[in-house]
């Protein structure tokens, strides 16, 4: 009886280990955190997540759906993000200069207070689309792990390229416009 | 009486403990309360980007929180009103004790039950192997033969 309950309390303990094992292989497998922007910016043309999230520049929710057949430039930031300030001027431009050709920029705020979130927007008058995650729970889709991070999406909904860190540099803006164009004629 | 001074002992006890209790959950909050403590409730948020405590983190986000908790306090809010406010904001993870009721029940239960059935299976593992203890067996009766030419070796012995 004792010898039984020994194997038992052994085959429970392999077993419990080797379900751990399993976990760890498939969230490995399935961990898309930072993989996105390396697919992207290797070619793969990965596919943007999709997501339904509350607007703060107005009332009601942006459904990503809707930008279908659009290029879109998903900028994620936070009030409280130094860089996040010195790009936001010239992601305005960006939207204002592109807004008539197709091109969406939605800016993708997260792990912020609304109240400081819209003070930023004021102050940098920006007025392409706002969408608010506060607890960041849709940031793991899209790999992203600080801000700011800026993906353009082309026509099709596939991610032509990824800008880890702001895009105010001039070699970024000009890597920036280019990949615009190529999500435009996509 | 037999059995009187006990009860009576007992039961005065318990109706002491009952009055205490009825006047902690029932007495109303007195006017004119405290205002909530900023370094209170730092250590019971948690700032989003770094996941520890605000008390014990210097991220621009944390930073941001507190300033929102000092100013919320000026204004006049309560610390429920508080920790609302920044949990419509940040989610129920921006409190670093998980809620006590719905989901966040399995926060306290699991952990709680994980002790339980530890302990449980503890004293039953240490039962069992204080069971599987062999008792000792009476010796068996020693041969007398044996017995007799033992002693006088060793009274040879001694001699």
């Amino acid at each position: 009886m004792a010898r039984r309950a020994k194997l038992v309390a052994q085959g429970v303990a392999v077993g419990l280990v080797a379900l751990l094992f399993i976990l760890l292989v498939w969230a490995l497998a399935t961990d898309e955190g930072g993989d996105l922007a390396n697919q992207a910016n290797r070619g793969d043309l990965p596919a943007a997540p999709e997501f339904v999230l509350e607007r703060l520049d107005r009332e009601g929710e942006l459904d990503s759906s809707s930008l279908a057949g659009k290029a879109v430039v998903v900028n994620f930031w936070a009030s409280w993000c130094l860089p996040c300030k010195e790009e936001a001027p010239f992601l305005e431009r960006i939207w204002r200069e592109n807004r008539d050709r197709g091109l969406v920029v939605v800016g993708y705020d997260a792990k912020d207070l609304r109240s400081d979130a819209r003070r930023f927007a004021k102050r940098f008058g920006l007025t392409f689309p706002l969408v608010f995650d506060g607890a960041g729970d849709s940031l793991d889709a899209w790999g992203v792990t600080g801000f700011p991070e800026t993906f353009v999406v082309d026509r099709e909904g596939r991610v032509v390229q990824a800008f880890l860190g702001d895009v105010n540099a001039d070699e970024t803006r000009d890597e920036l416009r280019s990949a615009i164009e190529r999500a435009l004629q996509a | 009486m037999f059995g009187v001074r006990p009860f009576v002992a007992r039961s005065g006890v318990l109706s002491v403990l009952g009055a205490v209790l009825a006047l902690a959950v029932l007495a109303p909050a007195a006017p004119g309360q405290d205002p909530p403590n900023a370094a209170d409730l730092e250590a019971e948020l948690v700032c989003p980007v770094c996941e520890t405590t605000l008390d014990q983190s210097d991220a621009p986000v944390a930073q941001r929180m507190k300033l929102f908790i000092r100013e919320r306090i000026a204004a006049g809010d309560s610390e429920e009103e508080i920790k609302d406010a920044l949990v419509a904001d940040f989610g129920d993870g921006v409190i670093a004790s998980p809620p006590g009721g719905g989901f966040g029940l399995l926060a306290w239960l699991v952990p709680l039950g994980a002790v339980v059935a530890g302990g449980i299976a503890v004293a039953v593992f240490v039962r069992s192997w204080s069971r599987r203890s062999p008792t000792p067996q009476p010796a068996d009766a020693v041969d007398p033969e044996l017995e007799r030419r033992v002693d006088e070796e060793l009274a040879r012995l001694e001699s």
